[in-house]
């Protein structure tokens, strides 16, 4: 067997340069030369500019340019990667997206001038001497006021503030409303999801390079998807052809979904640095990613569940309005529809589902993709409102979820919100999380803390997902601009080594380390024998990069592949070696064998052979030995658990304190268990601060108040506790080649939902008859539920 | 202004302003890139050194109150002959990082409670950790990592 391949838990090899302070993020990258831009960002939400005067700032030391509007007025605005048609079957409204602001502010944040000076302090210096003479004008924050009629318009080219009504399946809402009609019970449940700010801790960094020998372009950039960036900066915004343009993205210090979109300050460096010839460096303060990094979630939704007299449920139907910001971000119009409303049906056989969305432009930060994107606001109000039906039912909200699961014999199935699940076992993690959590033993530790004067709760929520984004010929149908395959140029070097330059890329995820582990195991040699590079379109092949839990499922495929093409070429080359027939050939622990005898060449040997081709039979097969692939699946995969969490309330003061989370996920097969287990920590880490802390809040003028750590609570080591994580039910994708299902985002998904169910049952248990509170559950919160 | 510190165990000298701040200094003059800028306003603790052997966010401090300060960085943490410190291989150990942008303000919070309390309890990392924010690990494997750097006894890393 080979060392560390799949199933195995290898120390990351990555962690060492991450410990010893030698890790290569954006920020480290310093050029010859460099210019630092320091960008002046509106403080109001919504108003005209009148007019920019920079003749001082010009003249102020250090400073190479003064950047507005008007040096843009060649590029083309930011573009949107996806396209949604709305209920009546026309296109969403979509508005241009420039890199500065062209007349008028939109949003807090929002660039109006950019100065570029030798230092980053002369810059800043020299920003505070550019005169800027607004017309302020009414914000639009509210997104329910902001589709009323007569209400201000963001964009005074568009119709209205509706991006888009999107209704799914539209064909199917006439049979949705006749069920709830016939209905013996309906559950109606109206809550908020509230705003995130992903905040990975590197905040984000562009810097821009030109050489004039060859008139070719440099960004690196802290992004999650390189080649992306190049194709959107390159194609849309800057006319440069892809051979002229380099993207680089070295190591990345977290994304979440926030680093996938193509920014403003990456086409803003890239440009300045061919105008003045120079370098130009952006880092982001953390003031700023707060205004300009896309935020997350933000949808009010009304949902309802029709339910017959034997407690099934008979339909489903759902109103969100989702907040896009004032432009729209890259994926953004993708995720409250496509991302959201396929998953629905969650984990239940509810056969009619109608989803209506309703997009609305507002004086926000544009609002996209945040770990999970879409499925966390399915999943929540799916989760939270089946909890609401069981108390109005008086059932075991358990027992009322496991009654209505699709059965482990109905894969594959078919939702009606248009996804088939391949498989699944939902009773199996329902079970497995009842027992690790110790629900049997519940009762005794709800009257021990009510002996303290705490109320204590318990709260269970299920999760389906959809991952390993996407099948490229389906998603181009629901408007996708972009192919969502993954490639891998697998190099095999003579001596046997072998480097995979792979289109995924690594921001804490652990690549490095787990991609070897599956060539280890395909070829029998250890996985210190392969090396992945990522993250620089200079050399690895397209790829679409890394989000939507896709790495392993269609990036990890497309290495499959390629290793595949490797091998059989390898096994050819062995057969001439061994002077067998090809269909004899076996590679087992490196060593290719001719089945039914003890004759058998080395890894190695067949390597050097191919580079080395003396002996070599190169009338049918060429020297080497390096392939490519490229991975298209061919539909999503469905990973699915269940989570427990339970916390204690204190009465007096609303304070609630999450005591222990259980946590019990179908991954299908696991390639590095420790990896997958560090990931749902982090995923339910997040979870617990969107459900406890988490509140990017605007002001009804559009200011920003949560622009800094010190408004914005981050969850910090005392507010999660220990988490107990289990993937021992497996069932295994069926149509990728390692089986495997996706787990980055799953404890983002499933953890809001279970925590405020905890706390909703620990107030409903001790005479709070409280059917909702909406998060974050802040003591404040807490104690008016109460108390009202 | 020219400042001189001792990093490290070295003595490094470079050109500050009045307004440069330590972590700008380690990072952008001495070029050790290991400390960390995650915010503007001390919350996050990645840029976390020791200064005169206490834990310091290095972002709070100026230079110019530094001059002539003993300062430990990551780079300073592994063994003499390159290979991971206690504390180091503790969090390679039990997957105590992820993307690495925190780590070195965590291992520098880690080796100064570990000099004050070498047998710290759960509750007792977690409070010392209140000035370092993670956003990958949601602190678990940290919390263990430490446990383990201080001797105690922790679950072995997968399937616990």
């Amino acid at each position: 067997m080979p060392k560390d391949g799949i199933g195995a838990s290898p120390k990351r090899r990555e962690d060492v340069r991450f410990l010893t302070g030698k890790g290569r993020y954006t920020d480290d990258i310093n050029l010859n030369g460099q210019l630092y831009v320091h960008f002046l960002r509106a403080d109001v939400a919504h108003a005209t500019i009148n007019s920019i005067d920079t003749s001082a700032a010009e003249g102020m030391p250090g400073v190479a340019h003064v950047f507005t509007s008007k040096d843009f007025e060649a590029v083309g605005g930011l573009p949107c990667g996806w396209q949604v048609t709305d209920k009546h079957g026309q296109p969403m409204q979509e508005p241009k997206h420039p890199i500065i602001a062209e007349g008028k502010i939109r949003h807090v944040g929002e660039i109006v001038a950019a100065v570029v000076a030798d230092t980053l302090g002369n810059a800043r210096d020299a920003a505070e001497a550019i005169e800027l003479d607004l017309t302020e004008l009414p914000a639009v924050i509210d997104m329910k006021k902001a589709v009323q009629d007569g209400a201000t318009k963001v964009h005074d080219d568009l119709t209205s503030n509706l991006c888009y009504d999107w209704g799914f399946v539209e064909e199917n809402k006439a049979a949705v409303d006749e069920a709830f009609e016939k209905a013996s019970h309906v559950t109606t449940l109206e809550l908020v999801n509230n705003r995130l700010v992903a905040n990975p801790m590197e905040p984000r960094v562009a810097v821009g390079d030109y050489a004039q020998h060859d008139d070719s372009s440099t960004l690196y950039t802290t992004s999650q998807n390189p080649h992306v960036i190049r194709l959107l900066m390159g194609a849309f915004v800057l006319g440069i052809p892809e051979h002229k343009l380099r993207v680089v993205a070295p190591d990345v210090g977290g994304g979440f979904g926030t680093k996938i979109f193509h920014y403003a300050e990456e086409a803003f460096c890239t440009f300045a640095a061919k105008q003045l010839r120079r370098p130009v460096k952006w880092t982001s303060s953390r003031s700023e990613a707060f205004m300009s990094d896309a935020h997350g979630r933000d949808h009010v939704s009304k949902i309802q569940i029709a339910l017959d007299a034997d407690n099934n449920f008979t339909a489903l139907r759902t109103e969100t309005y989702a907040n896009m910001g004032a432009y729209l971000s890259t994926f953004a119009p993708s995720v409250p529809t496509w991302l959201h409303g396929t998953l629905m049906a969650g984990n239940y056989r509810t056969p009619l589902i109608y989803v209506n969305v309703k997009a609305v432009f507002t004086n926000t930060v544009p609002v996209d993709a945040y770990r999970g994107a879409g499925r966390p606001e399915a999943t929540y109000q799916l989760e939270r409102c089946v909890d609401k039906c069981a108390r109005e039912l008086g059932v075991d909200p358990a027992e009322l979820r496991r009654q209505n699961f699709i059965k482990p014999d109905q894969f594959p199935y078919a939702t009606p919100v248009a996804v088939e699940y391949d498989t699944g076992n939902y009773h199996a993690t329902l079970d497995k999380a009842l027992e690790l959590a110790d629900v049997a033993g519940f009762d005794a530790r709800a009257a021990e803390s009510k002996a303290r004067g705490k109320l204590r709760g318990l709260g269970i929520s299920n999760y389906i997902e959809a991952c390993g984004i996407a099948p490229s010929n389906l998603v181009g149908q629901l408007g996708a601009r972009a192919g969502l395959y993954e490639s891998a140029t697998v190099r095999v070097n003579a001596t046997g080594g072998i480097v995979v330059m792979t289109g995924s890329h690594s921001h804490g995820q652990g690549h490095e380390t787990t991609f070897p582990q599956v060539i280890a195991d395909m070829i029998g040699i250890d996985a210190s024998q392969v090396e992945i590079v990522h993250g620089d379109t200079a050399n690895t092949p397209m790829g679409m990069g890394t989000y939507g839990s896709r790495s392993l499922a269609v990036g990890g495929s497309a290495m499959f592949r390629a290793t595949e093409k490797i091998i059989n070429k390898a096994k050819k080359i062995a057969a001439h070696l061994l002077e067998a027939s090809e269909t004899d050939i076996e590679l087992k622990d490196g060593q290719f064998s001719v089945s039914g005898t003890d004759k058998s060449v080395a890894w190695g040997d067949v390597t050097l052979a191919a580079y080395v081709p003396h002996n070599y039979p190169l009338d049918s097969i060429e020297p080497g030995l390096e392939e490519t692939a490229f991975y298209d699946p061919a539909n999503f995969t469905y990973p699915s658990g269940t989570y427990i969490c339970e916390v204690e309330v204190d009465e007096g003061t609303g304070k609630v304190d999450v005591l222990n989370f259980t946590a019990a996920d179908d991954f299908g097969n696991v390639v590095n268990p420790m990896i997958v287990e560090g990931q749902v920590h982090g995923g339910v880490g997040q979870g617990i601060g969107q459900a406890m802390l988490e509140n990017c809040a605007y002001d009804e003028d559009g200011q920003l108040l949560s622009a800094s750590y010190m408004d914005y609570a981050m969850p910090r080591a005392s507010d999660i506790p220990m988490i107990t994580v289990d993937h021992s039910c497996q069932t295994p994708c069926t149509h990728n080649p390692l089986g495997v299902k996706g787990c980055g985002e799953a404890g983002a998904i499933g953890s809001p939902p279970a925590l405020v169910n905890a706390v909703l049952d620990a107030l409903n248990r001790n005479g709070h008859a409280v059917d909702h509170i909406d998060m974050p559950l802040s003591p404040s919160r807490v104690w008016s539920a109460m108390n009202s | 202004m020219k400042i001189s510190l001792t990093v490290n165990g070295k003595t490094m000298s470079g050109e500050a302003e009045g307004r440069t701040l330590l972590s700008t200094f380690l990072r952008e003059e001495l070029g050790l890139t290991g400390t960390h800028i995650g915010c503007d306003t001390s919350q996050c603790g990645a840029c976390t050194v020791h200064v005169n052997g206490k834990q310091v966010k290095s972002c709070t401090m100026f230079v110019a109150e530094a001059d002539g300060a003993d300062v430990s960085t990551i780079e300073g943490m592994a063994n003499t002959d390159g290979s991971l410190g206690v504390i180091q291989q503790a969090f390679q150990d039990h997957h105590g990082l992820q993307c690495g942008f925190c780590t070195p303000g965590m291992v520098m919070a880690a080796a100064s409670l570990l000099e004050k309390n070498p047998k710290p309890s759960e509750a007792e990392i977690r409070h010392h950790l209140e000035g370092n924010i993670c956003r990958c690990t949601g602190y678990h494997n940290i919390v263990k990592a430490i446990m383990a750097a201080s001797g105690q006894e922790v679950p072995a890393v997968a399937a616990e």
